[in-house]
């Protein structure tokens, strides 16, 4: 008896967990080759170079499966010399791969820092109501269009100590005596590839926060004009705070971006100690020495420093990645 | 507490020309409801008392004092809007105090004066919440306490009802009549395209066609002596019949209007127009029979209560003497009275 008065409600529940296992399944089959292929291009890739950083791959054996096992070797060995001193080996025992990492979070450091304050200047008159508007507005994302290499190199001309624009400019108005070999001086470098860089990331930035300025709505302004109140505390109580999930999303992009950076430093300050980063040296190692164990030990790292950056920058602001506070 | 007079005012945006020269006087503690349909310039209009949108021609003055070039914070205004425009990131109590709190007030005085619109509308017990945990409704009374508190002299909504369903609606309507009340000496502009809130609200209604003023006058000098047919189509629900043709010539004119509730039944034979009844809406306490007389559109008849007038059947009709609205060839009324009348 009882059987029978349950038994369509139990159908019915079955019924139920049926059609979401089914809309499960679905949904899994469809997720499948983007699965497959972040494994391919991003998982496997990312596994192999730790791996080889735990072996002492060279560019002759990386192919031929005779490199070794050697531990942590490549990360950080000691050995025990004969007059007893001991000698520490390794890339974290590297002066040239701190410099690197000092290098690295001293460019990220600025450069976003700079970036982020022009951007949300140059974002708050692009959003205000102007004639040419849209014009400026395309016109502004030229360096941010530009290919890094291209810019690199029309920067390095412009800061080249003999035939440089910026050089003569300088000269011209007297503000310095004898031209300043920019790029290649150890204490201008970093100052040259941060002027290179803020130039064609502010458009970036710019554009990032100005769609986050259009979310907010115009009766917020409105109301506040009719309280009278400062535009300058209307712009710290309500503009900021209304953009800080734009500008939080902003900055980590950017922040990714510049712990990583390359392209630039490679071309605009090729083997300059000054301004060495952590992908460049890694890249060296690589590419140039051929000694894969270490340049993939020093890749692992740069790969842990940026996933810890990013997740103390998350916890830290408590950026609403997914979405589901708002 | 401001007499606002609109002087032949004018607003133009590049090529169009949005306001086209309106008078106006808008009395002391009066609440004037602008109606009209979308696009006629109401919400304009209120944008320019406010000042947020500047004049472009004519002269507008509070209390006789010139407004044209005074900043919206120096106008002793305010505003409510349609989307509440509340502050996502304060609380209740920050987003109705936040005008003041950069304005100079001492801390104590701010505080009763929040206290104390909080309690007119009921929200006490809402302040330490943030815009998002509160109702559509909830919001739209924070939005309307905000404004009590910065005690203005003239208050003015742009469609504040819009937003929400139509049971709130109904009552949010019935606490902003009881806030007129409350506040009778404090100007109330209301902007709507609802002409029902502009009838249950309005001391007075301005209806808005094309950036100029059709009619002003109380909802019921609107609502019996329209003196167009636009004001007799849009003021009243069900909207008013019109007939023309053969139908408008027996009454010396060119378009005849009757309101649904101002026609009877009579046995067949006694009334003026004999038609077939084509669909009834039953709403419960009225019925609302579409009559076809072959014109251009079915007549409406409102009949209170339940009537069992099957469709198909033959009804005739008989409007109510007097009750009859003669419009010529412009529109306007007709004035001359009919000789058989």
């Amino acid at each position: 008896m009882t059987t029978t008065v349950t038994a369509p409600g139990l159908r019915a529940a079955r019924q139920e967990t049926g059609l979401q296992q089914q809309r499960a399944r679905a949904a899994f089959w469809f997720l499948a080759p983007m699965l497959l292929m972040l494994f391919f291009v991003a998982a496997w890739p990312l596994f192999r170079s730790i791996m080889f950083s735990f072996t002492d791959a060279t560019a002759n054996t990386i192919f031929n499966g005779q490199s070794e096992w050697v531990g942590f070797d490549n990360y950080l060995t000691w050995r025990v010399r004969d007059n007893g001193d001991i000698r520490w080996r390794g890339v974290l025992a590297d002066p040239d791969w701190w410099n690197a990492v000092w290098n690295t979070v001293r460019f990220a450091f600025v450069s976003v820092t700079l970036e982020t304050v022009l951007g949300l200047l140059v974002a708050l008159v692009l959003n205000a109501e102007f004639k040419g508007r849209g014009f400026v507005r395309a016109a502004i994302l030229i360096p941010w269009a530009i290919p890094t290499i291209v810019s690199a190199r029309m920067w390095g001309w412009m800061l080249n100590d003999q035939f440089g624009i910026i050089n003569d400019l300088l000269l011209q108005l007297n503000l310095i005596d004898s031209p300043i070999a920019w790029t290649a001086r150890p204490d201008t470098a970093m100052i040259a590839v941060l002027i290179v860089d803020i130039w064609k990331t502010t458009p970036f930035m710019a554009l990032l926060m100005l769609a986050g300025l259009q979310m907010i709505p115009r009766d917020m302004y409105e109301s506040a004009k009719i309280d009278g109140i400062h535009p300058v505390k209307v712009f710290f109580r309500v503009t900021l705070p209304l953009l800080r999930p734009a500008l939080m999303v902003a900055v980590i992009f950017r922040l990714l971006d510049a712990l990583r950076i390359f392209d630039l430093i490679y071309v605009l300050t090729p083997r300059s100690e000054g301004t060495v980063t952590m992908s460049v040296l890694s890249y060296l190692n690589l590419q140039q020495f051929g000694d894969y164990g270490e340049g993939s030990a020093q890749s692992t790292l740069l790969f842990l420093i940026i996933a810890v950056f990013v997740v103390l920058y998350i916890w830290l602001g408590r950026v609403d990645l997914s979405g589901e506070r708002s | 507490m401001a007499n606002i007079q609109l002087r032949n005012v004018t607003k133009t945006y590049g090529a169009v020309t949005v306001i086209k020269g309106i008078d106006l006087e808008i009395r002391r503690g009066e609440f004037m409801v602008f109606v009209g349909p979308s696009g006629c310039g109401k919400s304009t209009l209120l944008r320019l008392i406010s000042g947020l949108e500047s004049i472009s021609t004519g002269d507008m003055y509070f209390d006789g004092e010139l407004m044209n070039n005074v900043m919206p914070s120096k106008r002793g205004i305010a505003m409510v809007f349609q989307s509440y425009a509340l502050y996502p990131h304060m609380t209740v109590y920050d987003n109705m105090a936040f005008g003041m709190k950069l304005g100079g007030s001492s801390k104590s005085e701010m505080e009763a004066r929040v206290r104390r619109a909080a309690s007119m509308l009921q929200i006490d017990h809402l302040l330490d919440r943030l815009p998002k945990q509160l109702s559509g409704g909830q919001r739209q009374r924070v939005a309307i306490g905000r404004a009590i508190v910065r005690d203005p002299r003239v208050f003015l909504f742009d469609e504040p009802l819009s937003n929400l369903d139509a049971a709130l609606r109904v009552q949010t309507r019935l606490e902003i009549a009881k806030l007129h009340h409350e506040m009778r000496d404090v100007t109330m502009i209301y902007v709507t395209h609802d002409q029902v809130e502009a009838m249950t609200l309005a001391d007075r209604i301005c209806v808005l066609r094309d950036g100029l003023v059709e009619q002003v006058g109380t909802p019921t000098e609107l609502y019996d002596h329209p003196n167009s047919i636009f004001v007799a189509g849009f003021i009243g629900s069900p909207k008013m019949n019109f007939l023309d043709g053969q139908f408008a010539a027996p009454h010396g004119c060119a378009t005849l209007g009757i309101r649904s509730e101002h026609i009877d039944i009579v046995p067949q034979g006694a009334g003026l127009w004999t038609g077939t009844v084509i669909h009834a809406e039953d709403l419960g306490s009225d019925n609302y029979l579409f009559v076809d007389l072959g014109a251009k559109e079915p007549v409406i008849v409102r009949q209170p209560g339940k009537v069992a007038i099957p469709e198909g059947s033959t009804v005739s009709l008989m409007p109510r003497a007097g009750l009859l609205h003669r419009f010529d060839e412009s529109g306007r009324p007709v004035q001359a009275p009919l000789a058989a009348e």
